[in-house]
């Protein structure tokens, strides 16, 4: 790992004008971005940690009634505090890798991150959440560009995560075993006015709503609902754990597991 | 260079470190700790977990200036300072818990962590709270059998497995 300044801000006007500096990054969890400095895929000059940013941190509830996440809360935090208000969130936050990474993981980093098999995105994608940032709001539609891609401009960072809390929820995710990311994962939830559908692990093009599928489940919330649509498997990823055909039939298993617990 | 100061196994340390300084390398090379190992240095294998604040986290994936002000524990911390071993490590000794050792020291502050939170964890919840702890010589079972019976739950339904 190259060297570099590193910086704890402790409001958020000073990590915004510390990241301003040439080459300057976002440091959360480090759980994604130290790894990848270590092998030197990433070399920033500045490290601007949002560990010591109270702001940025904790749930609290709106009065919209929304779950509100701040960007910097861990895994871990997240799966005990929304266990009461939105047991689906608390429950793919607590499947996250394992203890320890949830420890330091946090919600932000992995949406800024957006890797293509990450929990986060297929539930805030699938809650039709918003995200907060600096300078703007951003629906989750809009968030997701493709792999490792996001409407993120340099220089701005996630402040929170604002999630309306659907009538029924569940993740359910086909665990990659050595890394315990999702192979596959879906994310269904249902709201007053239709169901959303978010799958995660499947595309090349990263997370996505499985539109057929919101219909189906919006006509009739129940698994058996999907059983007769299928995926195609052009652009899925295909790779030593799975090929493009296993994971287009996951996609339909895991909705279908994940309506089953949802109900 | 940034100036850190932790409370390490109780007592108080302050250094200069490099922004890029892993904790585990201030553990090890800069106070002689040696006792918390590295395995993989990429996050997956749970052989250099700590305590920071109370909770598990992986010490190579971790920088050591993140961890200025923080109550650090490591397993020299959790034995008794007059020697011996603590119930979790007298577990694992008891119910052969171990056989290179490589691993022990993160499981033992991986288990300390959970028993901590969760006082009588079941057989699965203890699998599920050791997911980021590999050991490539016991097959898990009487690591899980050490940490139930630390735990003071009866072992012998797991031991005839
Ligand atoms: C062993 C292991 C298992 C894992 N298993 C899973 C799993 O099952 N499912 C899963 O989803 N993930 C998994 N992860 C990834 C984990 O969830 C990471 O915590 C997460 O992807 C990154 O979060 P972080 O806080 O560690 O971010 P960091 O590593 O600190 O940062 C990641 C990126 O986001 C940027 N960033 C961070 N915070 C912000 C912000 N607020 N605004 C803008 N940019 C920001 C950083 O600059 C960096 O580019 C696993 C990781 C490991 C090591
Ligand atoms: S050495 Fe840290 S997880 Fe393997
Ligand atoms: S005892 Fe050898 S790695 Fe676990």
């Amino acid at each position: 790992m190259y060297n570099f300044d590193f910086v704890k801000p402790t409001t958020l006007q000073d990590a915004i004008a510390a990241l301003s500096r040439d080459e300057a990054m976002p440091l959360a969890g480090g759980q994604t971005l130290i790894p990848s400095m270590k092998q030197r895929l990433a070399a920033p000059s500045v490290l601007v940690s949002l560990t010591g940013i109270p702001e940025l941190k904790g749930v609290c509830r709106a009065d919209d009634g929304a779950v509100c996440i701040g960007a910097a809360t861990t895994h871990a935090e997240i799966a005990r505090e929304t266990a009461a208000i939105y047991p689906a969130i608390a429950a793919l936050a607590g499947g996250i890798g394992d203890p320890a990474v949830r420890n330091r993981g946090t919600i932000g980093g992995s949406l800024a991150n957006n890797d293509p098999s990450a929990c986060w995105p297929a539930g805030v994608l699938g809650s039709g959440a918003t995200i907060v940032t600096n300078t703007r709001q951003i629906a989750a539609d809009d968030f997701f560009q493709g792999m490792f891609t996001t409407a993120l401009e340099p220089g701005e960072i996630i402040t929170e995560i604002r999630f309306p809390v659907p009538e029924a929820a569940a993740y359910a995710k086909f665990e990659q075993p050595a890394s315990r990311f999702a192979l596959t994962g879906a994310f269904v939830a249902k709201f007053a006015d239709g169901v959303r559908v978010a799958i995660t692990g499947a595309s090349e093009g990263g997370v996505f709503r499985w539109r057929e599928a919101e219909e189906a489940l919006g006509a009739s919330f129940s698994p058996e609902a999907v059983d007769g649509l299928s995926v195609s498997a052009d652009g899925m990823i295909g790779d030593l754990h799975g090929t493009p055909e296993y994971r287009a039939n996951l996609v339909r298993v895991m909705t279908r597991r994940a309506v089953a617990r949802a109900q | 260079m940034p100036q850190v100061t932790m409370t390490v196994n109780g007592r108080q340390v302050m250094r200069e470190v490099e922004g890029r300084t892993l904790l585990v390398q201030f553990l090890r090379e800069g106070l002689g700790l040696t006792g918390t190992h590295v395995g993989c240095d990429t996050s997956q294998c749970g052989a250099c977990v700590v305590h920071v604040d109370g909770k598990a986290v992986k010490s190579c994936t971790m920088l050591a200036a993140e961890a200025d002000g923080a109550e650090v524990t490591t397993i020299e911390g959790v034995t008794p300072a007059d020697g011996g071993m603590n119930p979790v490590q007298k577990a694992f000794q008891d119910h052969h818990g171990l056989q290179c050792g490589f691993c022990t020291p993160g499981m033992v502050m991986t288990a300390t962590a959970l028993l901590a939170e969760n006082p009588r964890p079941s057989p699965q919840e203890i699998r599920d709270a050791l997911e980021g702890n590999i050991c490539r010589c016991t097959g898990y079972h009487n690591i899980v059998k050490a940490i139930l019976a630390a735990s003071g739950q009866d072992v012998s339904a797991l031991a005839a497995e």
